[in-house]
């Protein structure tokens, strides 16, 4: 067992884990962050998706003794004050999820894609989203809510 | 539809159906705040982790789970053996004939397996890690028996799935329109067709094995701790599993609880009843603690049901100006090692459907299901009629081009034209509503056909090494399982009903109950739209509950696009059983005869007077129940169980442009457009979700996803590494609208619409990419349609049938053994 300090969506946590256990494993089973999901076992689907210290990760994929000291948020920390975060509200403003499993993942990434890209054309955001798997949408309202979002409506082309 | 919303409208709430309402749905799916199976801990639950057979066909000559039982906190092992009755078996609920051949399938057989993920025992632990850590100690030994792998040399029974049973053939299902009276003999039209100076075009087609891959893995929870034992389960069908655990384990049924919590996705892959489901429940009723079973991806892939998986042999007959005469369809369906829930009934779905638009005077459809010890296969989006919609769809483009007509033209020439409904087809349904014109029309229009007919021609005259193809699928679907008569007819299990419940709250709320069972389609919102409109209540103030059985008592749960059609047809009934129920208490409240009640937009009226009470205060009136008319019983809730009176029969026409790089057979889709006709809309919203998602299935199928076994019959393309689900940068928005033919057998006017897009995607995309090739000789690519096969089609002088069946990927190098096969799948 090693000894882990962190912060996960605002409060400072600390828990002894095994050195073996996955980021996304302590989320969900010491600290009942059950609103990040497990979709596959080979880091393809990103339904994980977390943010660590800022950037987009794949919580599957970093070990939870990797993110001592570290600020982690999840679909659960982006609401502030019952305030949905825009890219939230731009998913449901636009339809951009069905059954909601890859939904916390998409969410996720797409607020990473839009901090390094606030503006990106619809290739950008296609390329962007590329580690995250959805079965449900077929990506096109997907694509549409980190468009709302980005405010880039305007100038896309399709439907 | 204008003259529809023409009607009277008195002052009140706006109408709901028909707004593109945001989805009550979302609030929680956006926060984080779900309720998925694997979310659920219960006190001192204990962990389940399976040991699956890598072999596809063996013999399990022992099984010593000594080393795995003193691993860290297991608390036991068990093998198929350390069972008896109260494991139960695994289900088929639809014999398609009454010879038909069904091994028995046991959740966890003790003697032989039949294929490669079947499980061999269960490790139980106090953690999931330490359960799965276990799992690696149980020692197996098997003694390998040869396999059945291919379909067609299974079906000549050259090697048996189930020695026992001397055949591999599970069963003959034929429909003749000749026999049946609905049409005439095929053969004497394919005879005249050949001696007259018709046309007879005669093409084999290869339905490959998907993977339905929802995105969340399926998970159980157990608990045996009261009363009433309760399921949580990943599961489109809690119902039918209460049912099935009851009908196979000995506990009665009043005993079980079963509970769909949120499901993430099933698209048919989670209408099953499961090994894993069933080990959850004998071992958690066993141990009388809690358990939890959850597979990782590769187990779902290796274990959970497959889709599709057909050889398909066409004949179809026309007359010389391309009139069809007859359609001959001889399938083999690969069952997998065992007979599903639905199982042999998936491609006889599709036996009402090849025949699709148009006008075959004469008809035979012949399926032959057969078993291989390959995963089992079942219901994938669609269940049998996009098998048939890209058989039919295919063949008339082959027709188009083998007479040089443009096959638009074709089509047009040879399907139901508007007048012509209600039309009794060849298949013996009788087709409601639809109009194939005004869709095509429009659809058109929206790919901007003419424009890209005249660049594909440019593009052809000067050589271009890209070329255009345009893909054509005028499809139709029967979808509302299902009329129970017609049901009984089949042999199937069951029947076709479903249920729901209104109850009036004190408050004026408005609590429904539906026995269809979402996993993503949307039911809370469009549900509540149905029944704002119906009662006149606020949408927000209609609550809708499903998925559990406690609940939810009667239901027969969500697939084949019935829930709309069928649940909400039964939630119009209870409504106005609601409404009938009131009138008296308002008649009685406002001192006037029923007979002058009239009930609108939400309030109770005296007919001619400004007199009325809103359906909120005679809720509260019934609550309570001071002032009631005499003997009256103290409720307005009600309930309605809606058997459907036929199929309902969406339709429309997708068009997609595809550009193929002869140099390198790279694919590009440049436009795809498809007008849908799916009668009435409740949520525009809901259904351009439905449609994309099923888009994005069916061109999967076309262009990317393969299950791919072996020659040891391991399925190779077993994680997400390996079968090649899209992403959003391999795909593209699409051009979605409707033309609008009310359905005129549900009071709604609506037609389903969950499978619409997966069903006529897929021969438009592969119909656009031989398009854009067969001036160069090629007659056929099989699916998925890889830049690789296309390639070799291009280059092999028009042999466009390597598959990948067989071979361990298509890149795989028998030169260079030991290579990596799976390196590099699907770049």
């Amino acid at each position: 067992m090693t000894k882990i300090n962190l912060t996960v969506d605002g409060s400072k946590v600390s828990d002894d884990v095994e050195p073996r256990m996955l980021l996304v494993q302590y989320l969900r089973e010491k600290l009942g962050k059950t609103g990040t999901v497990v979709g596959c076992d080979t880091s393809n689907c990103g339904a994980c998706t977390v943010h660590l210290d800022g950037t987009s990760v794949k919580s599957c994929n970093v070990l939870a003794v990797q993110a001592e000291g570290s600020e982690v948020t999840t679909i659960e920390g982006l609401a502030t004050n019952g305030q949905l975060h825009p890219v939230q509200e731009a998913f449901r403003e636009c339809h951009g999820l069905q059954c909601g499993y890859c939904t916390p993942g998409m969410i996720m990434q797409s607020i990473a894609l839009l901090e390094e890209n606030p503006s990106p054309t619809e290739e950008e955001i296609r390329l962007g989203l590329e580690g995250n798997l959805c079965r449900c949408t077929g990506y096109h309202n997907i694509v549409k809510a980190v468009q709302h979002a980005a405010g880039a409506t305007s100038t896309t082309t399709g439907a | 539809m204008t003259a529809v919303q023409d009607a009277p409208e008195t002052t009140g709430p706006a109408k709901e159906i028909g707004r593109d309402r945001r989805r009550k749905e979302d609030q929680r799916l956006i926060t984080g705040r779900t309720r998925w199976t694997d979310n659920i801990v219960l006190p001192g639950m204990l962990h389940l982790a399976m040991v699956r057979s890598p072999f596809a066909h063996a013999k399990i000559t022992s099984i010593d789970v000594s080393a795995a039982k003193e691993s860290a906190n297991v608390v036991d092992v068990l093998t198929g053996a350390d069972f008896g009755e109260e494991l139960g078996v695994c289900i088929n609920a639809w014999p398609i004939t009454p010879e038909q051949v069904t091994p028995v399938h046991s959740p966890m057989p003790s003697d032989r397996v039949a294929f490669a993920g079947e499980i061999v025992a269960v490790v139980i632990a106090r953690s999931q890690a330490e359960a799965r850590d276990a799992a690696e100690l149980v020692d197996v030994e098997y003694e390998e028996l040869p396999a059945a792998l291919d379909l067609k040399a299974a079906a000549a029974d050259e090697v048996l799935a189930h020695p026992e049973h001397g055949t591999n053939k599970s069963a003959l299902w034929v429909f003749d329109s000749a026999e049946a009276g609905t049409g005439s003999d095929v053969e004497e039209a394919i005879t005249k067709a050949r001696e007259n100076g018709g046309v007879v075009v005669e093409r084999e087609f290869r339905q490959q094995r998907l993977i339905p891959a929802f995105m969340e893995p399926r998970s159980v929870v157990v608990d045996p701790t009261g009363e009433q034992y309760t399921m949580w389960s990943a599961t489109q069908i809690p119902h039918i599993l209460r049912f099935a655990l009851a009908a196979t384990t000995g506990v009665p049924e009043s005993k079980i609880r079963v509970i769909a919590p949120d499901v993430g996705g099933g698209f048919g892959g989670k209408l099953q009843a499961t090994p894993e489901e069933w080990i959850a429940w004998a071992v958690g009723i066993r141990t009388g603690k809690p358990v939890k079973y959850t597979e990782t991806r590769s187990e779902s892939l290796v274990s959970g049901h497959h889709g599709r998986d057909q050889w398909q042999k066409l004949t179809l007959a026309a007359e010389a100006d391309g009139t069809v005469t007859g359609l001959k369809v001889e399938l083999l369906a690969d069952l997998g090692a065992y007979v599903a829930i639905v199982g042999g009934g998936v491609p006889v779905l599709g036996a009402f459907m090849f025949n699709a638009i148009y006008k075959f005077p004469a008809y035979h459809f012949a399926c032959q299901t057969v078993l291989t010890n390959k995963t089992w296969t079942d219901a994938y989006r669609g269940a049998g009629r996009p098998e048939a919609t890209f058989g039919i769809e295919r063949m008339m483009d082959e027709l188009a081009a083998e007479l040089g007509v443009d096959p638009l033209e074709l089509r047009r020439k040879n399907w139901i034209t508007h007048e012509e409904f209600p039309f009794t087809t060849v298949a013996g349904l009788e087709y409601d509503s639809g109009n194939y014109e005004a869709a095509t029309d429009r659809a058109m229009e929206m790919l901007g056909y003419d424009e890209l007919r005249a660049e594909q021609k440019r593009r052809r005259e000067s050589g271009d090494r890209v070329q255009l193809g345009i893909g054509v699928s005028t499809f139709t679907e029967m979808c509302g399982l299902a009329p129970s008569r017609v049901l009984g007819q089949l042999d199937y299990g069951a029947g076709g009903w479903e249920h729901a419940s209104v109850r009036m709250l004190a408050t004026g709320k408005v609590e429904i109950v539906t026995g269809a069972s979402a996993h993503g389609q949307g039911h809370e919102t469009a549900f509540s739209q149905i029944v704002a409109d119906q009662l006149g209540v606020p949408f927000e103030d209609v609550e809708v509950l499903h998925g559990d059985t406690q609940v939810s008592a009667k239901g027969l749960d969500t697939y084949g696009s019935r829930s709309l059609v069928v649940g909400g047809e039964a939630l119009v009934k209870a409504t106005e059983k609601v409404i009938e129920k009131a009138k008296p208490v308002a008649a009685h409240l406002l001192e006037a005869s029923v007979d002058d009640i009239e009930f609108s937009a939400g309030r109770f009226g005296v007919r001619g007077t400004d007199q009325g009470l809103a359906i909120q205060e005679i809720a509260a009136a019934v609550f309570a129940a001071h002032n009631l008319p005499d003997g009256m019983e103290p409720s307005l809730d009600s309930d309605a169980t809606y058997d459907p009176i036929n199929f309902n029969y969406p339709h429309g026409t997708h068009l997609c442009a595809m550009e193929v790089d002869t140099e390198t057979g790279a694919l590009k889709m440049r436009k795809y457009a498809c007008c849908d006709d799916i009668g009435n809309v409740i949520n525009p919203l809901i259904v351009s979700g439905q449609v994309h998602g099923g888009l994005v299935q069916g061109i999967a199928q076309a262009l990317w996803e393969e299950a791919v076994y072996d020659d040891a019959g391991t399925l190779v393309s077993g994680s997400f590494v390996d079968y090649l689900l899209p992403t959003a940068a391999d795909t593209i928005s699409f051009d979605v609208d409707h033309t609008t033919t009310p359905s005129l057998t549900n009071t709604l006017g609506t037609k389903g619409v969950g499978e619409a897009g997966t069903i006529a995607s897929t021969p438009a995309v592969v119909n656009a990419v031989l398009d854009a090739v067969r001036h160069l000789g090629v007659k056929d690519i099989t699916m998925p349609c890889t830049p690789e096969k296309v390639w070799k089609a291009i280059n092999g002088a028009g042999r466009g049938d390597d598959m990948t069946t067989g071979a361990a990927m298509p890149h795989f190098d028998t030169d260079q053994p030991g290579k990596d096969s799976t390196e590099g799948a699907g770049a």
